[in-house]
This record gives structure tokens, C-alpha cells and sequence, in this order.
């Protein structure tokens, strides 16, 4: 007798990777893959034949060869005589100069913006309106040789702020004079401000090639300290108003905390400001803000302003009116509406499309290259890449060099990210 | 943004699988009908558009000597504007033909970038301009100076070295190009601007107050400029080498642009003869026919000729012959001999 025959066995059979739609789609994949791979490997293979064809090595030893040419602005310390590697992380720290002081001010002005335009001030709308429109819609480069050259053009030369003894007795004023007493000087070349200095500095630390300022770092710690034993004051005062109704007064204490063994440190450290003065054909001592660095951070600051203006807006606007009406019935201004309760809810919106705002930001700064001013590219990707030839080498390092940047800025965002997101319990 | 045209350039030269390989390049020039001549992006005098947009220029006319050389039209050009920063990967990746740009031959560039040098066409050192009114007469009185200089080049290099043997410190501008570079001088965004003598004399010829400037005397390096090949053609170095020197040995001959066909008609001279292809067959060795020395002569005169008409003392640039008048005079302008 005929038995009905048993369903299929579970065993996998090599024809169920095509027949079987269990199992197509990882075929398909599969092949998708392996096509990726040899693509990259034909890409990989190609580029190195062509190099040896014409005589060209892969290698990465100029990194530790005399670099030989200057730079401008040097935060790490660096003359010609140290390596292309050096060179570059002085480009890096140029970027960063400009990159994490650029994403804070594009998120201040970006917040208050984004806010105001949203105002029911006529006036304060429209002006918000018209800065986000303006400066969304006209190219990067534009805009940072529209605060650069003026910033050239309309100064005068260092010499123009020179007082000579026959001025003096012809009783001419100079063409330029300094400004804030004779400690800012705006000239062609960029800013000179007073530099803070110690006479009694407490050297640096050396951790394995980077230098850590003791005395700035001693400065952080006696300021947050300060901040915290303020914090404890006011929380006593709290407790005491909960438990007796009468909040003691305490401002005294805050001040003299805040105030007192941050002027004690400046004391015993010998502060004192270091002026620019006029030399042969500069301005020397004090700090130099480079016309090319303002320029740039302004630049990225408004333009990535403008950006960030419109996510915040977009932001608050995802929160539904009944948040401001509850809030409202409870009797909070409009203000602390803002601030208690939009901004916290509008943030799980914000957050992520500000950081790839931060992204942009980030990279942006190698236009820098456009106005002079030496960052990874301007360092890595123009001059040493030049000097050496090594167009691949550098190319691949400098792609590295600003993913890496990348990640670790939305990896730190991502954490806040998570921080701030709604939590299921 | 540049960063896409150097990407674009390595990936166009990993695509490019070997199409622009060893021997090829004369062969590639013939077959698209027109030379790709890499200059500057317009240096007065030496390689710049003009008010009808063409180029005209003392490396510009070696350019035209070379299409007329090889494909019989100096009109047959196209120019590939190329910055300090970007020529040598335009050359590399096969962009262009050959580089005419003020370009110095040095150790690294022609060795380790896989670039040759086929032949001086313009000895050249790194010079200063300074206004008037700064008040500075050499260049050893620029300690504590603001430099603009161009990124990318040699003279960068040699500007680090000069202030470091004379002990004295200055705070560099790294600026792009020519034009930009000038921009920040005359802006006053530095005291001094430092390339090669004959682009400080350029510049200065386009500046509205060219009388107020001056260049120190100091000549501080040595800056041999030339025709840049890539490595292993070495067929095509030897054409652009031998159009060069066909240019240098004419003026030597006394042939001019003027009197070549006359020469041709009724020279005896054995020299001249083969130069201009009536005797032996030199053009046929380097894959042209043999009158190719005398279509560059023709196409914009000898290389005296071109001198005097682009940057020589009768132009706004008014450069002295110098160390480039020929061998017979002083200079250093010496061609090998043609047999």
C-alpha cells in the first residue's frame, strides 16, 4: 500500500540556495559581496601596478624626514627642522583650533536663533529669517572670503600705527593707534591681544610626547573646585529654607569662594599680561589671531549657525502645542516654558541631525586652504604632499585622519545622544 | 573641494589601466591632434592668457614650439592651468603632456616623483620685493619680517633655509598661487613677497604701482627652470629636449623666425643644415620628420627671440638676459650639438 510520503526532511540540500527563499536572499548577498571584494581588489591591484609602472613606491618613511618649511600658526611646538609628521599634527591641532570652538558657538548661535525666529516679535523673526536664509544659501568659500578680505583690505599696515619722533614734533597722529589702552592692535596681519603669563609657572607634564600644562591645569582645578564648594553652599542654604523657611544669606560666601583662591593662584604664580608691542615690521609679544583663523571660525560659525537655527526650530516645532498650554496653566512665563519644558523634549530631535552638523562643520575647516590658513590640508594635504610627492600616502592619511575626527565626534554626540533620550521603563 | 580633484586624479590614474604607458605619449598627442601643455595659471611674461584669451608667455611659446614641432601647427595647443600645488599630479597622472612651468629641477622632483627634467629653459634664483617706503635695502635686514610665499614650491624651502643660516626668524603667509600671493602683498598682509627673480619682475609688471617696489638684491638659491616629463617615455622627453635646444642653437646659428626659409634656401653651413632637416635624418631618430626644428623656429622665433618678446628689456617685465644669455655671450644657455 502506498504510504503518503513525509514531508520534505529539514536537511539542507546545495540547490535550496537558489530554489529556496529561505536561503536566496543570503546567496544573493553572497555574490553581491564577493563582486564588492573583487572589485576593491581589481581597484587595490590596478592603482599599485600603475605606481610601479611609473617607478612609484607606497611607503610611508617621509613621515619621519625633515619637514623644512614653515607654518604660521603653530600650537604644538615646531620649526622646519621637525618631521612631516610633526607638520601634521600641527595641521590637526590648527583644525581642531578652529573645529571644537566652531561647532560651540555654531550650537549658541544656532539655539538662540532657531528660538527668536520663532518669536511673535515681528522684527526679530523676519531679521532671523532673513540671516538663515542668506547665509544657507550662498556657498562656504563665499562667505569666508567675505569676512577675510575686508578684514585685509580695510586695516592698516602694523607700520601705519608707527610714532616717530619727527610725527611727535610735527604733532601728526599716526594712521592707526592701538585700542583698549594700547593693548589690541588690528592690523593687516590679524589681532594682537595681551597674552596671560606666569613668572612662577609650574612647569608642564610630559606624557609620552604630550605636554600638559600644570599651571592651566592647576587654574581648571581651583576653578571647578571653587564651583563645587559654591554648589555645597547653596545646597546647605536649600536644606536649611526647607527644614526652617528662612534662607540664610549666602552671596558673601559665594563670591569670597568663587573669587578668593582663584586671585590667591594668580598671585602666587606672578600674572601679568604680556602686551604686543610695534617692532621693525610687526607687532611682537601678546597673541596673534591670524586674520585667516577669524575669518575661517566666523565663517563656519554663521554659516553652520544657520543650519542648526533651522533644525532647533524644526525641533520645537515637532513638540505639540499642549506642552506650552499645560505648562502655560501652570502658571511658568514663557521663558521658563522654554527652557523646562520645550527645549528638554525638542532635544530628542535636535540632537541627531545636529551632529552631523558638527560633521559638516568639522570638515569644512579645510577650506581654510582658500584664505592661507594651514590645517590638515593646508599642512598634510598641500605642503607636505607637495614637497614629497607622496599624493596617495597623504591622501589616505588625511581621509583617515578626518573619519577618525568624525567618528569620535558623533561617537561623544551618540553618547549624549542616548543620555538625553526618552527612557522606557 | 581640492581635495576631490586630487582624489579624482588618483582614482582617473588607477582607472586608467596603463592607457598612458611608457612609450606612448607621442603617439597620444598625434592621435588626439593637439598638445596638452600644463602652465601656470597666469603668471604674466612667462604663461597667461591675454585680453582675447590666448596664451601668450616665454613658457607658453615653447609650448607652441613643440605642437609645431611634432604636429606641424603651433595653434594645436591646449593649456591645462596648474598651480604650485597641483602640477605634479596633473604630470603624473598623465593630465598633461609635458609641464612648462617654471618649475625647478631639483634632486627630489626628479628622482623620487618619477618627473624628467629634460632641459633648463630659464636659469632662475629666489629673489625678495619689498615697497620703497618700507625702507629695506637687502635682505638681510628682514629679520622679524612677515613672508608671503607659495605653497608647494621650492623657494618655501629655501626661504626656511636662508633665515635659519642668517639667524634670523620670520612668520611665513603659505599662500596658493601667484595672483593671491601678490593680493596679500599689496594688501599688506606681509612686508615681503619671495618667489624666483623672474616671477617677482612678473608680478611687479602688473601692479598699477609698479614703480614703489622694489627687488633686493639678494639672489638666494638656485632655480634651473624647465620642461617636466613624466619618467620612463623617454622618446618624448627627447623630443621636448631637442625642441628646446633646436630654439638655443638657432639664436647661436643666427636663425630667426624671419630668416629661416631664407636660410634653408641658401645655407652651405653643415650645422645648419642639419638642424633644419636638409641633411641626415635627426627628426626621423626621435619618431618626427626632419624639419621639425624648423617649424618650432618658425612658430615663434628663436629662443633670443622669444626672450625679448615676452620677458626680455623692451617688455613692461624688462628681465636682463643674465645668466641666460648664450655661452658665447657670458650665459648659460649651451645646446649640445646637433649630429
Amino acid at each position: 500500500m502506498a504510504y503518503a510520503s513525509d514531508a520534505p526532511k529539514d536537511g539542507f540540500r546545495p540547490s535550496m540556495l537558489i530554489y529556496d527563499t529561505r536561503y536566496r536572499g543570503y546567496t544573493i548577498q553572497f555574490i553581491v559581496l564577493l563582486l564588492f571584494a573583487l572589485f576593491v581588489a581589481w581597484l587595490l591591484n590596478n592603482t599599485l601596478e600603475n605606481l610601479a609602472a611609473k617607478g612609484r613606491t607606497f611607503n610611508f618613511g617621509f613621515l619621519w624626514s625633515r619637514a623644512g618649511y614653515d607654518i604660521e600658526q603653530t600650537l604644538v611646538p615646531y620649526t622646519n627642522d621637525n618631521s612631516h609628521f610633526r607638520a601634521w599634527m600641527v595641521g590637526l591641532a590648527n583644525t581642531l583650533a578652529v573645529a571644537i570652538p566652531g561647532c560651540i558657538l555654531a550650537t549658541i548661535v544656532g539655539v538662540i536663533v532657531g528660538v527668536l525666529r520663532l518669536s511673535k516679535n515681528w522684527l526679530i523673526a523676519r531679521l532671523m529669517t532673513v540671516y538663515v536664509e542668506i547665509f544657507r544659501n550662498i556657498p562656504l568659500l563665499l562667505w569666508i572670503l567675505m569676512i577675510f578680505v575686508p578684514m585685509r583690505e580695510l586695516t592698516y599696515e602694523p607700520r601705519d600705527f608707527r610714532v616717530t619722533d619727527e610725527m611727535i614734533a610735527a604733532g601728526q597722529e599716526p594712521a592707526a593707534s592701538m585700542w583698549f589702552n594700547d593693548s589690541v592692535a588690528i592690523s593687516t596681519r590679524g589681532i594682537n591681544a595681551p597674552l596671560p603669563l606666569f613668572d612662577r609657572p609650574l612647569g608642564s607634564l610630559n606624557l609620552g610626547g604630550v605636554s600638559v600644562n600644570l599651571t592651566f591645569l592647576a587654574a581648571l582645578v581651583i576653578v571647578l573646585g571653587s564651583v563645587w564648594v559654591n554648589r555645597q553652599i547653596r545646597a546647605r542654604a536649600q536644606r536649611v529654607q526647607e527644614s526652617t523657611g528662612v534662607r540664610p544669606t549666602t552671596w558673601w560666601q559665594s563670591v569670597l569662594v568663587l573669587t578668593l583662591p582663584f586671585i590667591a593662584f594668580l598671585l602666587a604664580t606672578g600674572f601679568h599680561l604680556e602686551y604686543p608691542t610695534l617692532t621693525r615690521f610687526n607687532f611682537s609679544g601678546g597673541i596673534l589671531l591670524q586674520h585667516s583663523y577669524t575669518a575661517l571660525l566666523i565663517a563656519l560659525v554663521l554659516y553652520t549657525g544657520a543650519f542648526i537655527a533651522e533644525i532647533v526650530r524644526g525641533g520645537i516645532l515637532a513638540i505639540s502645542r499642549g506642552q506650552t498650554e499645560a505648562s502655560y496653566a501652570l502658571g511658568l512665563r514663557p521663558g521658563r516654558t522654554m527652557s523646562l519644558v520645550i527645549l528638554p523634549q525638542a532635544l530628542r530631535v535636535i540632537i541627531p541631525p545636529l551632529i552631523s552638523q558638527f560633521l559638516n562643520l568639522t570638515k569644512n575647516t579645510s577650506l581654510g586652504i582658500a584664505v592661507s590658513y594651514l590645517d590638515l590640508r593646508g599642512t598634510l594635504g598641500g605642503i607636505t604632499l607637495n614637497q614629497t610627492g607622496r599624493e596617495l600616502e597623504c591622501m589616505l592619511l588625511m581621509m583617515l585622519n578626518y573619519l577618525i575626527l568624525s567618528l569620535m565626534i558623533s561617537s561623544v554626540a551618540n553618547i549624549y545622544n542616548r543620555s538625553i533620550q526618552l527612557k522606557e521603563r | 573641494m581640492k581635495t576631490s580633484v586630487f582624489l579624482g586624479t588618483i582614482a582617473a590614474s588607477a582607472l586608467l589601466a596603463g592607457a598612458a604607458s611608457a612609450q606612448a605619449t607621442l603617439e597620444a598627442v598625434k592621435a588626439r591632434g593637439e598638445l596638452i601643455c600644463g602652465s601656470n595659471t597666469g603668471l604674466t611674461g612667462f604663461g597667461a592668457p591675454d585680453a582675447n584669451g590666448e596664451w601668450k608667455g616665454f613658457d607658453v611659446s615653447l609650448c607652441r614650439a613643440l605642437a609645431a614641432a611634432v604636429l606641424g601647427d603651433a595653434t594645436k595647443v591646449q593649456f591645462v592651468p596648474t598651480t604650485g600645488e597641483t602640477r605634479f599630479t596633473s604630470l603624473a597622472s598623465g593630465e598633461v603632456d609635458v609641464l612648462i612651468r617654471n618649475s625647478t629641477w631639483t634632486f627630489t622632483r626628479d628622482t623620487e616623483l618619477a618627473f624628467d627634467f629634460v632641459s633648463v629653459n630659464y636659469y632662475d634664483g629666489q629673489g625678495f620685493m619689498v615697497k620703497k617706503d618700507l625702507g629695506v635695502s637687502s635682505a638681510k635686514e628682514l629679520d622679524g619680517a612677515t613672508v608671503c610665499i607659495q605653497t608647494g614650491t621650492t623657494t618655501e624651502l629655501n626661504l626656511a633655509d636662508f633665515f635659519k643660516a642668517n639667524n634670523m626668524s620670520y612668520t611665513p603667509v603659505n599662500v596658493a598661487d601667484d595672483s593671491e600671493a601678490a593680493a596679500q602683498y599689496l594688501a599688506g598682509a606681509c612686508d615681503t613677497y619671495t618667489t624666483d627673480a623672474s616671477g617677482l619682475a612678473a608680478s611687479r609688471a602688473t601692479m598699477a604701482d609698479a614703480a614703489n617696489h622694489i627687488i633686493l638684491p639678494e639672489i638666494i638659491s638656485k632655480e634651473p627652470l624647465g620642461p617636466v616629463v613624466r619618467h620612463g617615455d623617454n622618446n618624448w622627453g627627447d623630443i621636448v629636449r631637442w625642441t628646446q635646444y633646436a630654439l638655443v642653437m638657432a639664436e647661436e646659428l643666427g636663425i630667426t623666425a624671419a630668416n629661416v626659409e631664407e636660410v634653408a634656401a641658401s645655407t652651405t653651413n653643415p650645422e645648419v643644415r642639419r638642424l633644419l632637416g636638409l641633411e641626415g635624418d635627426m627628426g626621423v631618430k626621435i619618431g618626427l620628420d626632419n624639419d621639425f626644428a624648423k617649424r618650432a623656429i618658425m612658430a615663434g622665433g628663436n629662443y633670443g627671440e622669444i626672450f625679448e618678446a615676452n620677458i626680455g628689456s623692451s617688455t613692461p617685465i624688462g628681465l636682463a638676459r643674465g645668466l641666460n644669455a648664450l655661452w658665447t655671450q657670458g650665459g648659460l644657455q649651451y645646446a649640445p650639438p646637433f649630429r
